[in-house]
């Protein structure tokens, strides 16, 4: 049934009959396994990846590193709970290595972002410190090639 | 000295491609939707492509033995055995080659010329008549039928044998069918051609697409490997049709005298595609694995969208070609698929490009985007629902 899982993450828009005849299963049953992913919160969401490059808006993403003290009793998971909660957080992972949380922040400008940082993250307690690195082009995001000229380049060949 | 008139007479015999006027077309109009192709629409897996440039990098751009880097022999070698059980010794048994059709003309030219007779099943991949022509032997073709779908039977096998059988080709997973043949149905062929003084050609070029059990050769069977000369590439498996590289296993005697016509005609094969080779075979496994997936959900895709509209299409298990019959629609092969490229912008191929017996089917290549091909089923279903 991972099938269906890989199928809608490559593309989310394909009916519940697409994606029964693709895997050579029943409507009922596609329709029946997704249901379950969405309850037991296997599927968290259904997205658009869109490159914002090509609107009007402006945006900018940094990346930033952060190092902790871990909290007695919680270790991480209170602190980045702080932090992922911001709405300008859109993603948050805890690392291996030299540093502890890697902070993906969205906002209208370098200066929103710095702001952001200089204000709620590098403040809080158990941050020991913060590197901001900012985005200057994406290439790929969520293993999808932006900019990528799908057009069909094979030559006609015989057979 | 007028140049035509220096050509052979067996060249000039050589029919013009009978699907060359849809190509020509095609490069005129423009939003055409090519179910034509032959081969992937996946580039080269990145770690095979980047051993290829990494060889180039250090320097590896000089000829390789004739018969292939002993490098890749010993793992195409490992690859015969753990993928289907055949045990080829890499340096008398296994011959690198430029791409399957390489491999097909070689065995051909080793085999066979004027007064022998080589069996083809048809329809099937074109080289095989062109190149038994070129030797100056006798094609024979078995007309595979729908019903059995597109199997080779014991009965036409038998039928078709003669005393001057010297080569008899089994073309599976087929192009353009999709038809598989499994270990049961084999055994029935290996039953006539075991004791017989003659050669199998296997074309296993697709092997690696199959999508309802693995693939079995039939070099595999008791009393056959040393009859048997099986050709393989990377070409579809590995998504490398670009690179020009594929193998030929069999009996040393075999590889020996093929390695005599390679070693002129061709000297090596070309050396950036055999190091990427290795790449592909040792590490491939994943990606390829990732590739046939796709595939198979773009061929239930097909033929779920041609039976619903209606037409006859049964189930292919191998490669990735569909073989619908348009039977229904009143049209013949050809008409279908000029009148289907003209008023859709859909390009399929027709039947009859693979042999007379095609006609009344089109060949259509999954090796194409799924968003491709859901377009041109909506265009192929509002084709035939104006045509009928
Ligand atoms: C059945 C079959 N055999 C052999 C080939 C030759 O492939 P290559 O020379 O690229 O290895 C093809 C290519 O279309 C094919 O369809």
């Amino acid at each position: 049934m991972e099938e269906i899982l890989e199928i809608l993450e490559k593309n989310s828009r394909y009916t519940v009959e697409q994606i029964a005849v693709m895997t050579g299963k029943s409507a009922e049953d596609v329709q029946k396994a997704i249901e379950k992913y969405e309850e037991d919160e296997v599927i968290v969401g259904y997205t658009t990846l869109v490159n914002w490059d090509k609107t009007g808006k402006e945006s900018v993403v940094a990346m930033i590193e952060v190092k902790l003290t871990p909290q007695r009793g919680e270790g991480f998971d209170k602190v980045a709970e702080r932090i992922y909660k911001f709405p300008e957080v859109k993603a948050c992972y805890l690392m291996s290595g030299s540093y502890d949380l890697t902070v993906i922040i969205e906002g209208k400008t370098i200066k929103e972002v710095a702001l952001f940082v200089a204000e709620k993250l590098a403040p809080l307690e158990s941050v020991l410190s913060t590197a901001t690195h900012f985005v200057l082009k994406k290439y790929k995001d969520k293993g999808t090639i932006f900019e990528n000229n799908s057009q069909d380049k094979r030559e006609a060949i015989f057979i | 000295m007028k140049p035509e008139k220096m050509i052979l007479q067996k060249i000039l015999d050589i029919p013009p491609s009978g699907i060359r006027k849809y190509f020509d077309l095609l490069n005129e109009m423009k939003d055409v939707i090519s179910l034509g192709v032959g081969e992937p629409d996946f580039n080269t897996p990145w770690n095979v492509s980047e051993a290829g440039i990494y060889s180039l990098e250090k320097g590896h751009t000089h000829y390789s033995s004739n018969s292939g880097m002993l490098k890749l022999r010993e793992t195409i070698s490992h690859y015969m055995k753990r993928k289907y059980g055949l045990e080829y010794e890499a340096k008398s048994q296994v011959l690198v080659t430029v791409g399957g059709s390489e491999g097909i003309d070689l065995a051909l030219r080793t085999l066979v010329g004027p007064g022998d007779e080589v069996i083809i099943p048809e329809p099937s991949f074109v080289a095989y008549q062109g190149c038994t022509k070129l030797t100056g032997a006798t094609p024979v073709i078995i007309k595979l039928r729908a019903e059995d779908q597109f199997k080779l039977t014991p009965e036409q096998l038998e039928k078709a044998l003669s005393p001057r059988t010297k080569v008899v080709i089994i073309p599976y997973p087929n192009n353009p069918t999709g038809a598989v043949m499994n270990s049961d149905e084999l055994s029935a062929i290996v039953k006539i051609l075991k004791d017989k003084d003659l050669v199998v050609i296997s074309d296993e070029i697709y092997a690696e697409l199959t999508y309802e059990g693995k693939h079995v050769s039939i070099a595999g069977f008791e009393g056959m490997k040393d009859k048997t000369i099986v050709i393989n590439g990377f070409s579809k498996a590995f998504a490398m049709t670009g690179w020009r590289l594929g193998y030929v296993c069999g009996h040393a005697s075999f590889i020996k005298a093929m390695n005599k016509i390679h070693q002129y005609a061709i000297m090596c094969a070309p050396t950036t595609a055999q190091h990427a080779a290795i790449e592909a075979l040792t590490n491939g496994d994943a990606a390829v694995d990732e590739m046939v997936r796709e595939y198979n959900r773009r061929r239930r895709v097909l033929v779920d969208g041609f039976r619903k509209m209606g037409l006859d299409c049964f189930e292919p298990l191998g490669a990735f070609y569909v073989f619908p019959s348009i039977q229904k629609t009143g049209l013949s092969s050809e008409e279908f698929c000029e009148k289907l490229l003209l008023t859709e912008k859909v390009l399929v191929v027709p039947g009859t490009a693979f042999g007379e017996v095609g006609e009344g089917f089109v060949r259509v290549s999954y090796a194409s985007s799924m968003k491709n091909i859901m377009e041109a089923l909506k265009r192929i279903k509002r084709f035939i629902s104006v045509i009928t």
